[in-house]
């Protein structure tokens, strides 16, 4: 009984000499191959090209949904300090789910980087194979009598169609899984776009964040109130116990320092 | 004798080390029938490691067919299967 890689070996051979065998002058084999063969790369290049893409995609998603945690955050906190616990409550709630979106996004967004790396190296590869063949396949044309070439033409050739199953596995592979994680790239676009997810630029105001104004803004109107009524009386300014967060709502959109953030070209 | 581990590249081992890898290869052939993925990916692994660890990579422009193939670290039984079918998974 052989091995796993003995007979994967064997069939890669079978496929080679199946094509060699199917061809009457081998030099026109050694033409077409190396047609073939430029075709491959083009796809392989599309398909890094691809990779990239849905890469990038993910990376935006990523940073949106980050920030938008962040910001559920400070909601929350501003809620607590306003003395609010069921605001607060319910903004950590939220970024509790936005979290889970975000652990998955980023075990996708590794998993893409990974095909893009493998894609690189195989692209680079099959490209050094494919430019020694030409080499190899214009001096066997030149020097050609059918017996003696037979043998070379046999091993150059086999060399780089397995180098061409191999790659080309390699790119069905990444395609398969790049049109996965886009199709969950895509929903995800929807729910943003639904507003399912918040919108994360932060430009139309959601419910937590009217709540918090409506509560910090009246704060807002009693400390002012405060600070006049003292000013009038000529007494000392009892303004400095506003709460942190109490002032405008562009401040608790602020990104914290530590937000992770993808960056990659 | 010339081994590729798919999406990887070729290595040149000599045959002395025939031994150890046919060993491997044979226990791997036996999880992938009775269906044992956790033992198909710890002996494929050894083996991947085996190559690499014994032998010399080939150069990206070598022109050389392999006598045995691999497959890539991630690459589950059941494309490991395909591929050995009659017309698996391998393009041409």
């Amino acid at each position: 009984m052989s091995g796993v890689m003995k007979r994967m070996g064997m069939i890669f051979r079978a496929k080679a000499n199946k094509a060699l065998d199917r061809a009457e002058d081998p030099r026109e084999t050694l033409d077409y191959s190396y047609q073939k063969q430029l075709e491959l790369l083009q796809k392989v290049r599309r398909g890094v090209a691809d990779v990239a893409t849905s890469r990038k995609r993910l990376e935006l998603q990523l940073n949106q949904l980050q920030s938008q945690s962040a910001k559920l955050e400070d909601q929350g906190r501003k809620a607590l300090a306003l003395g609010r616990e069921d605001l607060a409550r319910e903004a950590l709630s939220r970024r509790a789910a936005l979290q889970q979106q975000v652990t998955d996004l980023e075990t996708q967004h590794s998993t893409l980087q990974g095909e893009e790396e493998k894609l690189t190296l195989a692209a680079q590869r099959l490209q050094a194979k494919v430019d020694a063949f030409r080499t190899k396949k214009e001096t066997i044309k030149a020097t050609y009598t059918a017996a003696q070439a037979q043998t070379r033409i046999g091993e150059a050739f086999s060399g780089i169609s397995e180098e061409m199953g191999d790659v080309g596995l390699a790119i069905q592979r990444a395609e398969d899984k790049t049109a996965q994680l886009q199709a969950r790239a895509g929903a995800l676009d929807e729910l943003m776009a639904s507003g399912a997810l918040d919108d994360p630029t932060g430009i139309a105001k959601d419910d937590l964040q009217a709540e918090l104004d409506r509560l910090s803004g009246g704060t807002d109107v009693e400390l002012e109130l405060q600070r006049m009524k003292a000013e009038l009386a000529g007494g000392p300014s009892s303004g400095q116990q506003a709460i942190e967060g109490g002032t405008s709502p562009s401040q608790s959109r602020q990104q914290p320092q530590d937000t992770p953030r993808f960056d990659k070209q | 004798m010339i081994v590729r581990i798919m999406g990887e590249g070729q290595w040149k081992l000599t045959d002395s080390h025939f031994v150890e890898l046919s060993k491997l290869d044979d226990e791997l052939l036996a999880e992938m029938e009775s269906g044992d993925e956790a033992g198909f990916h710890r002996t494929l692994g050894a083996l991947l490691d085996a190559v690499r660890r014994l032998g010399e990579p080939l150069a990206d422009d070598a022109l050389e067919p392999s006598e045995l193939i691999l497959p890539s670290p991630d690459a589950s039984l059941e494309e490991v299967r395909e591929m050995l079918s009659d017309d698996g998974l391998i393009p041409g």
